[in-house]
């Protein structure tokens, strides 16, 4: 592998990694907020306990977003120097005010609601953890318009002295159309990625306190359907707001679609294909299962509309931006975007079953509760692969239609560099991710709190550490 | 409005490496200092509601870098490519080690995580004081901008210098000193008693060297800066542990503003032909940019600064280092 492709791959794995644990952080932050105010509300000492176990959970699974976090605001500068100059006018901004205005909400909040328990009154601690959560969602939302700048370039001029980009309206690049369905969407793959971790740990536990006649069965029971609620929820919302944001992508970056159907002709009333096996040099399918019509109503909303293929668009781009191949590859564009959906819908499908055996009191399924261990992973599989969609489906480009990726890297870079940092990020990312399930395991198997020790109320004397 | 962007950008900076400089300190002391794990459980304490949001100024100062510098931070970043890349992992294993020690029993846990805490803020405070040696030198920057060479030691190579090496022994020698003055205040007991001491002979130690500094290179610069250290001393000694913190936690941001300022306006220099060093003009973003960012920083950043002293002043009480029975 040559310099590009090696920074290529090292930015896929860093950015795949953080991935992983930013959905979580996301929706243990928002279910860590609810149980509090649940408990604020109502009183019922299940709400507090749940809410410090999600939190401890929360805790761990933030610090390892956090220092990888990090990692992403320097790629820009270290691999993609020539990115960074030509665009930094128009993305500088956003991961600056994410900084700014999210990051250190996050970070400065979160430490104040987990040591603040007896320091804060208790409206006032239940308020930082809305803070934090509230914190999430922004860096979500502003990161996810610096990305949806690269899908569909808005709010930029190139300016004719520098031959740089030069931003145009802030408030424009925010609210990028791709971003506006991305952003809902992105939300609700999140839901899924928590929900089904404290379905899986919930319904564990309370099936082993049932067991034992442990006393703590009921609050897990809670955590369980919350969880699966907000599995269930999210991945209805992750199919209706996934179908809008097929239709908004269909408009911007046609090629992309046509990848993800691995269709090579411009069609009418276009089938869906469920199913393809490609041969020949060129990938294009022998085979196939095809829904009729289906293609064409996701990508237009109508049965009979035209989709454009890979082959006029391949045409269409030499035309306007030069000759040169603007096929991404399709195979993985067509099997990632399948996987995305499909591995989604059986952890929703899953999450479904669970509520419907388990309702009213009823004990879930055996083969559901045996399955548990592994429905943690359908939604970070799927929010991988929908990203690996997004993201490889849209080259050669870096900015669609602007810039390619090898436009972007830093051109003194060389090969002996980006393969001693990426072996030492897949190190220490390999142990952070051994380290970190080793932790989440043990803190699952954690009895719950038990009831409150009053508050030390007074004032001035040393506070007794506890072990952090 | 470029000198304000600038200001700010090395605002960021001094925050983050004085705030950040304890904890890298109080990191590195936490094995040394605390006899039992209880100990230094409490020292690491000190730090625990703080160190995250004391590390978000290294966020802040490069997202502004990027926004208002690009050139800058395109610059900065390639050109340090491999210090860079260790200092992030190095970074990544000593929040997660922080992160984590508290949140399962047993001892050896705690002491695999302690172990992993002092090593990592060692490397940082050893790298970071490496690269800003590095960075008042300039770099072997080319007519693109970019660091010349090949190889490791493209990026490697100017870090394996004496001037990179006294750098790095100034920057672990200020790292347990902000550490060591913040454990003296923020303690009690047999933990502050044993913090003040090594602050004392911190201040001492980096004080004699700075001298010995002024005196091998003819400068007058080390002799100003050993005059604070022997503030620092004398304070320490008094038992003023406030004063003692404050005035390192000065001094430090005096010597981060020289770093960054000591070029005038050239914010990259390049030690291979002047005329390729990269002034703050060049590196500017566009005006429309700078002054759409200048909205959003006047909105958030006095914000920051509020709430983060808020949550200082709500952990505001010394940690016990003796058990305090309830």
């Amino acid at each position: 592998m040559d310099v590009l492709d090696l920074t290529r791959l090292q930015f896929a794995v860093v950015t795949i990694y953080h991935y992983l644990f930013v959905p979580l952080s996301i929706s243990l932050a928002a279910t860590a907020a609810g149980l509090e105010l649940a408990w604020l509300r109502t009183g019922a000492d299940k709400y507090r306990q749940l809410t410090r176990f999600v939190g401890a959970l929360l805790i761990v699974t933030f610090a390892v977003g956090v220092v990888t976090g990090l990692v992403q605001e320097f790629q820009f500068g270290l691999g993609w120097s020539n990115f960074a100059r030509f665009y930094g006018d128009v993305f500088g901004p956003t991961l600056a005010i994410e900084g700014m205005l999210a990051f250190f909400l996050e970070a400065t909040f979160l430490a104040l609601w987990y040591f603040g328990w007896d320091r804060l009154p208790r409206a006032a601690h239940a308020a930082t953890i809305v803070v934090v959560a509230v914190g999430t969602v922004l860096s979500a939302f502003i990161i996810l318009a610096a990305n949806s700048f690269m899908q569909n370039p808005v709010a930029y001029a190139l300016d004719p002295a520098t031959g740089r980009a030069r931003l145009t309206s802030l408030t424009a690049l925010l609210t990028n159309e791709v971003n506006l369905a991305a952003f809902p969407h992105t939300m609700a793959g999140a839901a899924m990625a928590g929900g089904a971790l404290l379905l899986a740990i919930g319904a564990w536990r309370a099936r082993s306190a049932a067991k034992s006649a442990a006393g703590d069965g009921a609050a897990f029971g809670t955590l369980a359907r919350l969880g699966a609620w907000l599995t269930f929820l999210g991945g209805a919302l992750t199919a209706l707001t996934g179908d809008y944001l097929g239709k908004v992508i269909t408009g911007v970056q046609p090629m992309k679609m046509a990848a993800a159907e691995a269709l090579y002709a411009t069609t009418a009333g276009a089938p869906f294909s469920v199913f393809a096996l490609g041969g020949g040099g060129d990938g294009r399918p022998f085979f196939s299962i095809e829904v009729p019509y289906l293609l064409s109503v996701l990508a237009k909303g109508s049965p009979g509309a035209t989709v454009a293929g890979i082959d006029d668009l391949q045409a269409q781009y030499v035309a306007q931006y030069g000759p040169g191949s603007y096929i991404p590859m399709v195979p993985v564009a067509f099997w990632t975007f399948r996987l995305m959906i499909g591995i989604g819908m059986l952890a929703a499908g899953l999450a479904a079953a669970y509520l419907w055996t388990g309702r009213r009191g009823r004990t879930p399924h055996r083969l559901l509760v045996r399955a548990l261990p592994v429905l943690p992973l359908l939604p970070a599989a799927a929010n991988t692969f929908g990203w690996l969609f997004t993201e490889t489906a849209r080259q050669p480009w870096l900015a669609f239609g602007i810039t390619t990726v090898a436009d972007g890297l830093s051109p003194g870079l060389t090969r002996a560099e980006v393969l001693a940092s990426l072996l030492g990020f897949t190190a220490v990312y390999g142990v952070l991710a051994v380290v970190w399930l080793r932790l989440v395991r043990r803190l699952a198997r954690k009895p719950l709190d038990p009831a409150p020790a009053p508050a030390c109320a007074e004032r001035d004397t040393p506070e007794p550490a506890p072990v952090y | 409005m470029v000198t304000f962007w600038f200001a700010l950008v090395v605002l960021c900076w001094v925050l983050f490496f004085v705030l950040e400089g304890f904890d890298f300190g109080v990191g590195l002391l936490a094995v040394f200092l605390g006899r039992d794990d209880h100990e230094r459980s409490a020292a690491i304490r000190t730090v625990g509601p703080f160190w995250d949001g004391n590390e978000v100024w290294l966020v802040a100062a490069i997202g502004v870098t990027f926004a208002a510098f690009p050139d800058w931070y395109a610059a900065l970043l390639s050109g340090l490519y491999l210090p860079l890349v260790a200092l992030l992992l190095l970074l990544a294993i000593r929040g997660v080690a922080l992160e984590f020690r508290g949140k399962s029993d047993g001892v050896r846990w705690r002491r695999g995580c302690d172990a992993a805490l002092a090593a990592s803020s060692a490397g940082i405070a050893l790298l970071w004081g490496a690269v800003l040696a590095v960075l008042v030198r300039g770099l072997a920057l080319g007519p693109a901008g970019e660091v010349t060479g090949t190889g490791l030691s493209r990026t490697l190579g100017p870090l394996l210098s004496p001037a990179a090496a006294a750098g790095a022994a100034a920057g672990l020698a200020v790292a347990v000193l902000l550490g060591a003055a913040f454990l003296a205040l923020r303690t009690t007991g047999p933990l502050r008693r044993r913090a003040r001491r090594v602050c004392v002979a911190t201040a001492a130690l980096l004080g004699a060297g700075l001298v010995a500094a002024a005196a091998v290179t003819g400068s007058a610069g080390p002799l100003v800066a050993a005059l604070p250290c022997a503030g620092v001393a004398l304070l320490a000694r008094d038992r003023r542990e406030g004063a003692a913190f404050t005035v390192a936690a000065l001094a430090v941001a005096g010597a981060v503003v020289a770093v960054f300022t000591v070029h005038g306006d050239v914010v990259l220099r390049s030690t291979l032909n002047p005329a390729w060093s990269l002034t703050l003009a060049d590196a500017a973003a566009t005006g429309s940019t700078l002054r759409l960012l200048t909205v959003a920083g006047v909105l958030i950043l006095p914000g920051v600064l509020v709430y983060q002293g808020f949550s200082y002043w709500v952990f505001r009480r010394r940690v016990a280092s003796e058990r305090v029975p309830s």
